[in-house]
C-alpha cells in the first residue's frame, strides 16, 4: 500500500486561470473547500468534485481533484452514479441555486430519497450570473435586482426546507464571507454518512444588488449605542439551537423544528446545522442488504475479465433458469 | 390428414387472446414451453394496449421442426374464452384449422364489446354482411365454419364446477384463474399433444408453486378428457413429426437475452426509467444483481482494485433514477469511475437522454444505450413494434460527436451484439447506442445455449501503471495519431483529470482557444474513421442468399427474422433473391455495401418505418439508392406471410412501395 502523503491546501490548489468576478462568493467558497480537504487530510486521486452549469460550474477546474464539470441541472445524478460506483471515493457536487433547484429540481429531490453519502453544496446568489442576472429560484417575489427589467413575478423556494422534505440527511446552510464557519460544515458535510447539502449563501457583486455583502453584514442598520453594524447572518449554536437526530423517536419534531427554523429570512438570517440524522441507511447500506459484498467488492474494483480477456461472470445459473426441459 | 401447406419448413401457427389481465401471457408462455418441450422450435409474438386491465391483447406461437423466426398471418389453432378474440382473429384461421370459444358466450353482441376499435366493427359486420348492430358471435363462428374452420365449444363453467369439486374449491373467482390453462390444455388435446409436456412447463410458468401446478394440471386433465370425450373430428393440420431429445435449447425474450449479456459483458452499472418494452431488461437485472463468479481462473483486475479484497460472486448495482436524464448521467458518472454502465430505454426515454449523451461524446466516456424501439412519434404507440429511430440516434445530440450504432437482427445477434457494444464504447471512448425493438423485446424464442468460448472483453486503452506521481500533468485527452488517448478511473493515484462538456485542453480545462478546438475536434472524430477502419466487415453487415444476385433485399434490425422466413418459403421461386443486412449503421460500412450493391438491378428495402431510413442513409453515404420500398408501420411486426406476398408484388409486378398492413 502506498502511504498517504502530507497534504495542505496548496495541495489542492490548480494553476489554472481563474476567471470568477472580483469580489464574488464563489472565492469563499473554493477556499473553504479547499481548506476542508486538506484538514480532513484527504488524498486529492481519492477525491472527485463534481459542478453543474454556471459561474460556480468552474470551480471543480481550480481544485487539484478529479474534477468533473457536468451538464446544466445535472450533477447530482452523475456524481451518485460515480459514488455508487466506487464508493471509496469522497465526492462533493456543486452548483448554483438556479442549476439545483430550477433545472435540477427533479434531481434535488429525489437525491434526497437515497441518501447516497456524497456532499451536495449550492451557490445561492439569487441569480444567474453566467447569462447575466435573471431571477433565479431562490430570489424572492417582487425583488428586482440589477438586471432585471421588472420585479421578480415568482416566489422563492426555501431550499433548507425543501432538502429537509426531500430526505437529506444534514441540511446546514453556510456564508462565503465566513469561510471558517463553511470550512466547519463543508467538513461536516464531507464526513456525515449519508446525503449532506450545504445551502451556501453568497453576495452576486456583479448582478445582485439587492443581497450584497454590506447588506449581508447590516451595513444598513447601525447599532445607535455602538454606531457598529448589525449583521443579519446569525450563528445557529450562538442561540443553543441542536438539530441532530440521537434516535429515532426524535426525527419528526426535529425535522419540523428545523423547517420552522429555515422560514426565518430577512433581517436575522440563521446559519449552521438545521438537521443532521445519521441514523438513516445510506444507499450503499441498502444495496448491501440484498448484495452483502457491495461494500468490500463494488462495480469498480470488480475483475470483469481473466487474464486471457474472457469474461469471468458465471451465467449457466440463470441460464438453466430458462431451460427446456 | 392434410400435412402442414406446403412449406420448406412447416410451421404451425397458434394464437391465443383474451382480455389483459386475464392470463394471457402465461398461458402463451406455457404453451410455448410446451411445444419447445415436445421438440420444436418456437417463435412466439406478444401484442398488448398500453393498458393494466381490460383490453385486448393476443400472443401468437408458431411452432415448426425447422427454422421460425416470425409469425404467420394464418391461424391453425385459435384458443379463446373471451368472445372479443373470436370476433377480432376468426377470420384469419385456415380452412381445416380450429376455434375454441367459451359456448356460453354464441350469443354475445358484437356492439357489446366496448374495447373493440370502429374499425373492427366495420370490418367484421361487412365481411358477414350484416348491420353491426346485429351480429352476435354465433354468426361469426357460423361464417367461418362455413369457410371449413372447425369450431370446438367449450362449456367453461362447468368444466369448473367439476374441476372445483377434484380440488376442493368452489369460489368462482378462484376457479376463473384456471381458464387460461385450460384453454391451453383444450388446444392440444385437440392438436394431440401429450400433456405431460404441459406439466413440465406448469412448473417453469409457475416457478415450483406445486400446489398452483398441481391444480392447473387437474383443470387440464378434466377438460382434455372433455375434448377427447366430446369431439371426434380434430385439426386437418398436424404438428411435424419431431422427435424429442435432450436439446440444450432455453426459451427466452429480448429483454431476457440481452440481460444476461450485460452480466457477461462486465456491465456492473445499469441505470433506469420505467418505460414499455425496456422496463423489463433492467428488472431482470435487479433480480439478478448478485451472480457467481468463476473461481478457477486468475483474473485481470481493475488498477484501483490493487490490494483489495476479491469476492467469489459479483454484483450489478441498478439504479431507478428520476428520470431518463438522470439515468444516463448517472451511467456516465459510473464509467468516469472505471465501470461498465449502461442505460436502457425506449425513445422517449432516449429523447431525454440528448445532453448527457453529447457529454459522453466531447468527454470521450464509454457507455452503452440499449434502445428498445417502439411506435413513435411522441408517446406514439407505447406497446407496438417500429423501427422509427435509426436516424434519430445517428444523428442524437446537438453538435457533432462521435459514437457507434450497432442494430442486432434477432436474439442470438442481441446476445454477442450487447458484449460488443461495450467493447466498442471502450475501445473506442464514446457512447454505444445499441438498436433493439419491441418485437426483438417481447418475443418469445427457443434459443440455443449462449456461447462464451469466442467472447473476448476488450477494454481499449488504460493509462493505469505508468502514471507518474505528480497529479497535476496526467493529459487525460492527449493528441494521439489514433485519437485514443489513455484513460483512468476516478480513483487512480496520479491519474488526475479534469472533465467539461466545454471544449477542453489535453487536461481537462476549459478553452476557447481555436487552435485548440480544432485539434480536440479533429482528435474525437479521428476515432470513428479508426472504429470504421478496426471493426471487421462481418460485424457490419450479413450477407444471405448468392452474393452474385442482382436482386437485393436491403434491411437492418429485427426485419432479419420475417425476411429469411419468407426467403426460405420462396425457395424454388425466387432463388435468386439475396439479403444484405447491416448490422453497424454508423459508421456505416460504405465500402463493403457498394461493393455488394454496385451491380444490382433491384434494391429493395424492407423497413418497419414510414420513410425507408436505412434507404435513406443508404443514399447518403454510398450514392446507392433503393429502388423499392416494402414498409409497416401500423405498430405490428412483420409477419412472413405479408412479406412473401409484397416481394411477389415488388419482384413480379415492380410496384415500388409497398405498405404492409397485417395484424
Amino acid at each position: 500500500m502506498v502511504m498517504a502523503e502530507r497534504v495542505s491546501v496548496t495541495t489542492f490548489r490548480t494553476d489554472v486561470f481563474n476567471n470568477w468576478c472580483p469580489g464574488c462568493g464563489d472565492f469563499g467558497i473554493l477556499s473553504a473547500l479547499q481548506m476542508s480537504l486538506a484538514e480532513l487530510n484527504l488524498q486529492p486521486h481519492k477525491v472527485a468534485v463534481f459542478s453543474g452549469i454556471g459561474c460556480s460550474g468552474k470551480l471543480p477546474h481550480y481544485v487539484n481533484v478529479y474534477g468533473i464539470h457536468t451538464l446544466h441541472g445535472r450533477v447530482l445524478p452523475f456524481a451518485i452514479g460515480a459514488k455508487l460506483a466506487n464508493p471509496e471515493l469522497t465526492v462533493i457536487a456543486v452548483g448554483g441555486d438556479g442549476d439545483g433547484l430550477g433545472i435540477g429540481a427533479g434531481h434535488f429531490l429525489n437525491s434526497g430519497r437515497r441518501n447516497v453519502d456524497i456532499l451536495y453544496i449550492i451557490h445561492n446568489n439569487g441569480v444567474y450570473g453566467l447569462t447575466k442576472g435573471q431571477a433565479s429560484p431562490t430570489l424572492r417575489r417582487g425583488m428586482k435586482t440589477k438586471s432585471l427589467p421588472r420585479e421578480n413575478i415568482n416566489d422563492a423556494i426555501n431550499p433548507i426546507a425543501a432538502a429537509i422534505v426531500a430526505g437529506y440527511t444534514f441540511v446546514a446552510r453556510g456564508y462565503a464571507y465566513d469561510t471558517k464557519h463553511l470550512k466547519d460544515l463543508i467538513k461536516r458535510g464531507i464526513e456525515h454518512k449519508g446525503m449532506a447539502f450545504i445551502d451556501v449563501l453568497q453576495p452576486c457583486p456583479t448582478y445582485n444588488d439587492i443581497h450584497t455583502k454590506e447588506w449581508y453584514g447590516g451595513e444598513d442598520r447601525k447599532d445607535p449605542a455602538t454606531g457598529k453594524p448589525v449583521p443579519r447572518i446569525y450563528k445557529l449554536e450562538s442561540v443553543g439551537y441542536d438539530g441532530e437526530v440521537r434516535n429515532e423517536s426524535e426525527v419528526t419534531e426535529k425535522m419540523s423544528r428545523a423547517i420552522m427554523k429555515s422560514f426565518e429570512m430577512g433581517d436575522n438570517i440563521p446559519i449552521g446545522v438545521f438537521y443532521s440524522n445519521p441514523l438513516v441507511p445510506t444507499y450503499e447500506e441498502r444495496i448491501g442488504a440484498f448484495a452483502p459484498n457491495y461494500a468490500n467488492f463494488p462495480p469498480a474494483v470488480q475483475p470483469i475479465r481473466n487474464l486471457a480477456y474472457r469474461p469471468v461472470a458465471k451465467i449457466d445459473d440463470i441460464l438453466e433458469e430458462f431451460a427446456v426441459k | 390428414m392434410m400435412d402442414l401447406k406446403q412449406r420448406s419448413s412447416p410451421k404451425f401457427c397458434w394464437m391465443i387472446g383474451g382480455s389483459q389481465g386475464s392470463g394471457v401471457d402465461s398461458a402463451a408462455n406455457a404453451y410455448a414451453y410446451t411445444i419447445a418441450s415436445a421438440g420444436y422450435n418456437v417463435f412466439g409474438k406478444r401484442e398488448y394496449y398500453s393498458n393494466i386491465k381490460g383490453e385486448h391483447s393476443y400472443f401468437t406461437v408458431v411452432a415448426s421442426n425447422g427454422n421460425v423466426r416470425s409469425v404467420l398471418e394464418e391461424i391453425h389453432m385459435l384458443v379463446t374464452f373471451d368472445a372479443e378474440t373470436v370476433f377480432r382473429h376468426a377470420f384469419n384461421v385456415l380452412p381445416g384449422g380450429g376455434v375454441i370459444y367459451d359456448q356460453s358466450q354464441v350469443e354475445e353482441k358484437l356492439r357489446n364489446i366496448h374495447t373493440l376499435e370502429p374499425p373492427v366493427v366495420k370490418r367484421v359486420s361487412e365481411v358477414l354482411g350484416k348491420e353491426a348492430s346485429d351480429v352476435r358471435l354465433k354468426d361469426v363462428l357460423n361464417y367461418v365454419e362455413g369457410k371449413k374452420v372447425k369450431l370446438y365449444p367449450i362449456p367453461y363453467s362447468d368444466l369448473l364446477k367439476r374441476v372445483g369439486d377434484l380440488i376442493g374449491q368452489q369460489q368462482l373467482s378462484f376457479l376463473t384463474r384456471l381458464v387460461n390453462i385450460m384453454a391451453v390444455a383444450a388446444s392440444l388435446s385437440i392438436m394431440d399433444v401429450d400433456l405431460r409436456y404441459l406439466q413440465a412447463a406448469l412448473e417453469y410458468t409457475f416457478r415450483g408453486k406445486k400446489k398452483v401446478v398441481g391444480m392447473n394440471m387437474t383443470a387440464a386433465q378434466t377438460i382434455h378428457e372433455y375434448v377427447r370425450g366430446s369431439f371426434t373430428s380434430f385439426l386437418d393440420y398436424k404438428l411435424p413429426q419431431v422427435t424429442p431429445n435432450n436439446r440444450d435449447v432455453f426459451i427466452m425474450n429480448g429483454t431476457t437475452v440481452v440481460g444476461i449479456a450485460k452480466i457477461a459483458s462486465g456491465c456492473r452499472f445499469q441505470t433506469y426509467y420505467p418505460i414499455t418494452p425496456a422496463s423489463d431488461e433492467s428488472v431482470f437485472l435487479e433480480d439478478k444483481a448478485v451472480f457467481p463468479l468463476n473461481s478457477d481462473v486468475e483474473y485481470e483486475y481493475p488498477h484501483i482494485a490493487e490490494g483489495k479484497y476479491v469476492g467469489k460472486e459479483g454484483n450489478i448495482v441498478v439504479v431507478q433514477a428520476e428520470d431518463e436524464i438522470a439515468a444516463i448521467d448517472m451511467a456516465v458518472g459510473a464509467s468516469l469511475a472505471g465501470v461498465r454502465a449502461a442505460t436502457a430505454t425506449s425513445g422517449p426515454g432516449f429523447s431525454l437522454m440528448m445532453e448527457g449523451l453529447g457529454w459522453a461524446g466531447m468527454n470521450e466516456v464509454p457507455v452503452v444505450v440499449t434502445l428498445y424501439q417502439r411506435g413513435g412519434p411522441s408517446t406514439g404507440l407505447p406497446t407496438r413494434h417500429e423501427q422509427g429511430d435509426m436516424l434519430f440516434t445517428i444523428h442524437a445530440g446537438h453538435g457533432e460527436f462521435p459514437r457507434i450504432v450497432l442494430a442486432s437482427g434477432d436474439m442470438e445477434e442481441a446476445f454477442y451484439d450487447t458484449i460488443k457494444a461495450f467493447n466498442y464504447a471502450e475501445r473506442y471512448q464514446m457512447p454505444v447506442i445499441h438498436l433493439l425493438d419491441k418485437s426483438i423485446a417481447n418475443s418469445t424464442i427457443t434459443l440455443r445455449r449462449p456461447s462464451l468460448d469466442n467472447v473476448i472483453i476488450e477494454r481499449g486503452l488504460w493509462a493505469d501503471g505508468e502514471l507518474a506521481n505528480g497529479g497535476k500533468t496526467f493529459k487525460r485527452y492527449e493528441y494521439t495519431e489514433s485519437g485514443l488517448s489513455p484513460r483512468v478511473a476516478l480513483g487512480t493515484k496520479g491519474g488526475i483529470f479534469w472533465a467539461t462538456g466545454d471544449e477542453h485542453d489535453e487536461l481537462g480545462h476549459i478553452t476557447e482557444d481555436p487552435t485548440i478546438r480544432d485539434a480536440m475536434m479533429e482528435k474525437r472524430m479521428r476515432k470513428i474513421e479508426l472504429a470504421d477502419s478496426e471493426i471487421p466487415v462481418e460485424e457490419k453487415i450479413s450477407v444471405y442468399g448468392d452474393r452474385s444476385s442482382d436482386k437485393w433485399i436491403v434491411s437492418w434490425g429485427s426485419t432479419k427474422g420475417p425476411i429469411l422466413d419468407a426467403m426460405e418459403e420462396l425457395t424454388g421461386i425466387r432463388d435468386d433473391l439475396a439479403f444484405l443486412q447491416v448490422r453497424l449503421l454508423h459508421p456505416f460500412p460504405s465500402a463493403p455495401i457498394i461493393e455488394i450493391l454496385r451491380n444490382a438491378r433491384m434494391i429493395i428495402d424492407i423497413e418497419q418505418n414510414y420513410s425507408g431510413q436505412l434507404g435513406q442513409l443508404m443514399r447518403m453515404r454510398t450514392s446507392i439508392a433503393p429502388t423499392h420500398h416494402i414498409l409497416k408501420y401500423n405498430g405490428r411486426p412483420f409477419s412472413m406471410s405479408e412479406l412473401v406476398v409484397a416481394l411477389q408484388d415488388v419482384i413480379s409486378n415492380g410496384t415500388k412501395r409497398v405498405v404492409c398492413k397485417g395484424e
